[in-house]
């Protein structure tokens, strides 16, 4: 029997794995100059790089004229939006900074690098702008960030409740602070929606599109996968006209022919614009939570309805989250397509960012000064979506999903 | 052993007619169905009653009056004594032509841009990212207004204009040299519709040579070379050549000769063109990385080059994944050629939007510009499944 062992086993000790050491030099010959043609593009690329680069730097640093941003700063945020109704919007800030810093002291832990460069923004703000009121609110949005996120780590059980809640309230308590109560109210007296501008409407448009498609989409969604023939083809037909046609003549038809279809009801522009995004968005994330529905397998309807769940039960109860879940990552990217997409209500004459550039550009102060004003919103633009895909990729490797 | 207890009571088998399933589903849908209907109606009725008080009937008639506006990009005969059909025709043709336009460049470019984050050369890896990131965070109304306005308007006038080689860029757009049709050009067009079919033929002709003989033999270039040799041939045997060449000069305020092209198309294509350059390069990029790592090993050990596995392993597995998602991002293009309309490019939805405001027939327009849109996307998934079908799995 031993005669038979093969005696190579004792003497084939299994290698280390090769280590690669890294120098800069290796690193550069390896991902740069690997080969002749490698090596050339590299060269080309460097050039094309620093001659835009150096390009882009000196108009930032030398020419452009920047004060027309500063100059403007206000009117870029919130538009026409009473000065002295201001304190609303920073309470909402102020509260949506308490929220998110509860909400990441008790799910983004991990995160502290990214937490502690979020704390300092609001101070760092601060310390940057001149006017003194915003100073003061920056200042409180840091302090109640900061404070949530303390009182996450002392009480997680009933903060994590706490701040569900929040969210869950945020969205009414937003929309009462910004549009006010009625007339004889002295503290929160209304803001007429043509007030509303920069910012504060794209966010709006932007936040009511989202909670209103997404209970649209997911009922569309339901709808399409009935297997009720009237139900199923009204479906199919709203998610396939509405996803066929562009989003300007969506918001064309919600801003001439609502009021034609409602008479008697003034609406006004603003609510009109949003019905067009809500109509619009809500096919799309419909054919998005499809995706997710149609991931679950069967064997998850058979359980459920063979644990004696009806219908409704099996489908919000077991079928809903799991796709819901799964599909989390394509709705932020359908969100951020959103939030681009309603930058298109300046065709139908909102002064949401977009707008509020143009009239800045008709100043005659800052005539001809397009270039700095559009990569402002530009930078805007970006910022709010790269935070909000940072997000989805953290939420994804929360959840265990996606790749 | 005891035998089973029977049921006490028979099974009812009779249930009261609405707890029955078939009885609720056809009861749900009518239901669902009247409402859709009733909310329509009235929906409809408000909507003829608010026309009939605005004295506005429904109806096509006015398209037939005259415009009464001019077009500067009209690809078409068109003045502004035409009517408002013509005057949709030209915004037909325009939206056409920029979507057909900025599918084929857009494709070329994020084919580039794809392969380009995958390259194993950092640099390039990189630029191609910041490429990418940029169009994927910043709305296509702002890039488009931003290129038309900080870029295309700050040229300088017609007689400072830049020039490239034969190409000037200033204030007017951009003017380049352009072939003049002569008196022998509608001849030449059938010599070279009869390169065409001898390329295609002798394509087929290597084809059943390679087939036939059990090796490979090049494909590609010997039905080119026909193309190309007989496109030359009836170039240089016609008394007259086609085309003569016209160079744009710079006459006044303005140029004559070439081809000028306008701002608001130059900076409208070149807007759609990178902004979905940057979606598509992300859809190559999955679609190549998708392919198994394992496949390229199996290609490479059998011997294939490089080159080789890419075109005969890599693409035509990467294609099946890429299809579909492509075919949004060109759909897309095709409906965000509407944003036109921001930096004044006479498309469809622009010259609708002009119609609207002359006419306040605004729900007639409407749907006519739905309805276009909703044909041209129709047709180019219809074009592209006709493809997706091509390049799909085959399974038993």
């Amino acid at each position: 029997m031993s005669a038979n062992t093969p005696t190579v086993s004792k003497t084939a000790e299994p290698l280390p794995p090769p280590t690669e050491r890294y120098s800069v030099v290796r690193w550069l010959h390896k991902n740069l100059f690997s080969t002749w043609y490698n090596a050339l593009l590299t060269v080309v690329m460097l050039a094309l790089a620093a001659l835009l680069v150096r390009g882009v730097l000196e108009w930032a640093l030398t020419q452009a004229r920047w004060e027309v941003i500063s100059a403007n700063l206000r009117l870029f945020m919130v538009g026409q939006y009473p000065v002295t109704a201001l304190w609303r919007i920073w309470a909402c800030v102020a509260l949506l900074a308490f929220l998110i810093g509860m909400s990441w002291g008790i799910w983004g832990r991990m995160q502290r690098g990214g937490a502690v460069a979020f704390g300092a923004l609001p101070f760092i703000l601060a310390i940057i702008t001149s006017d003194e009121p915003s100073r003061v609110a920056l200042v409180i949005t840091g302090i109640a960030g900061i404070v949530g996120y303390a009182l996450s780590w002392r009480w997680g059980a009933v903060v994590q409740r706490v701040s569900i809640i929040g969210w869950i309230l945020y969205f009414p308590i937003l929309f009462v602070l910004v549009s006010g109560l009625d007339a004889a109210d002295s503290v929160l007296p209304p803001v007429p929606t043509n007030l509303w501008g920069g910012l504060l409407l794209t966010l709006l448009l932007t936040v009511v599109g989202i909670v209103f498609s997404f209970p649209l989409g997911v009922l569309l969604a339901l709808g399409r996968q009935s297997k009720l023939p009237v139900i199923n083809w009204l479906c199919v037909i709203y998610i396939e006209l509405i996803r066929g046609v562009p989003f300007i003549s969506v918001l064309f038809m919600a801003q001439l022919m609502l009021p034609l279809f409602l008479p008697g009801i003034t609406i006004d522009r603003v609510v009109r614009a949003m019905a067009g995004v809500i109509i619009f968005s809500a096919a799309y994330l419909a054919e998005n939570v499809r995706g997710g529905l149609q991931s679950i397998p069967r064997g998850q309807h058979e359980a459920a309805r063979a644990l004696g769940l009806s219908p409704w039960q099996t489908t919000l109860l077991i079928v809903l989250p799991q796709a819901l879940r799964a599909v989390i990552p394509i709705l932020v990217g359908q969100f951020i397509a959103l939030f681009k997409d309603t930058s298109l209500v300046v065709i139908v004459g909102l002064l949401d960012l977009m707008g509020i550039a143009r009239t800045v550009l008709a100043q005659p102060d800052f005539l001809g000064l397009q270039a700095e004003v559009y990569t402002f919103v530009a930078f805007v633009y970006g910022v709010f979506c790269y935070l909000m895909s940072a997000f989805s990729q953290r939420l994804e490797a929360h959840l265990h999903i996606g790749r | 052993m005891e035998a089973p207890p029977r049921p006490t009571s028979p099974l009812r088998l009779s249930r009261a007619f609405w707890r029955d399933e078939r009885f609720i589903q056809i009861a749900v849908q009518v239901l669902f169905l009247a409402l859709v209907i009733w909310i329509g109606s009235v929906a409809l009725r408000n909507m003829f009653t608010s026309l009939q008080q605005q004295g506005l009937a429904l109806g096509f008639d006015f398209l037939r009056s005259g415009a009464g506006f001019d077009i500067s990009d009209a690809l078409i005969a068109y003045s502004s004594s035409d009517t408002f059909a013509r005057a949709l025709q030209v915004g037909l043709i325009n939206t056409i032509l920029v979507s057909f336009l900025g599918i084929v460049l857009s494709t070329l470019l994020g084919i580039v841009v794809g392969v380009a984050r995958l390259s194993s050369n950092w640099l390039v890896n990189r630029m191609a990212w910041v490429f990418v990131e940029i169009m994927r965070n910043v709305p296509l109304l702002v890039l488009l207004v931003f290129i038309y306005t900080a870029f295309f308007l700050k040229l300088p006038r017609a007689r400072q204009a830049v020039s490239i080689g034969p190409v000037y860029l200033s204030n007017r757009g951009v003017a380049a040299p352009w072939g003049e049709p002569t008196d022998t050009w509608s001849l030449y067009l059938s010599v070279l519709a009869g390169a065409l079919i001898a390329g295609v033929l002798a394509g087929f002709a290597m084809r059943w040579w390679q087939e036939r003989s059990g090796r490979p033999r090049p494909l590609v270039w010997p039905p080119l070379l026909t193309m190309a040799v007989i496109a030359i041939a009836g170039w240089v045997v016609l008394p007259q050549p086609p085309l003569t060449i016209s160079y744009p000069e710079i006459a006044g305020f303005n140029f004559q000769g070439g081809k000028v092209l306008s701002p608001e198309f130059m900076a409208l294509l070149i807007g759609l063109v990178i902004y979905t350059a940057g979606f598509i390069g992300e859809v190559v990029r999955a679609g190549i990385q998708a392919v198994p790592k394992g496949q390229v090993e199996a290609a490479r050990a059998l011997g294939l080059t490089p080159l080789r596995t890419l075109r005969l392993v890599v693409f035509p597995q990467a294609l099946r994944l890429i299809i579909p998602p492509m075919t949004n991002q060109y759909l897309n293009l095709t409906k965000n050629s509407t944003l036109a309309v921001a930096i004044g490019y006479p498309d469809l939805f622009a010259i609708s939007g002009t119609i609207i405001n002359q006419t306040g027939r605004a729900v007639e327009m409407i749907a006519v510009v739905m309805g276009v849109y909703l044909i041209l996307s129709l047709l180019t998934s219809l074009i592209m499944n006709w493809y997706n079908r091509r390049v799909r799995l085959v399974e038993r």
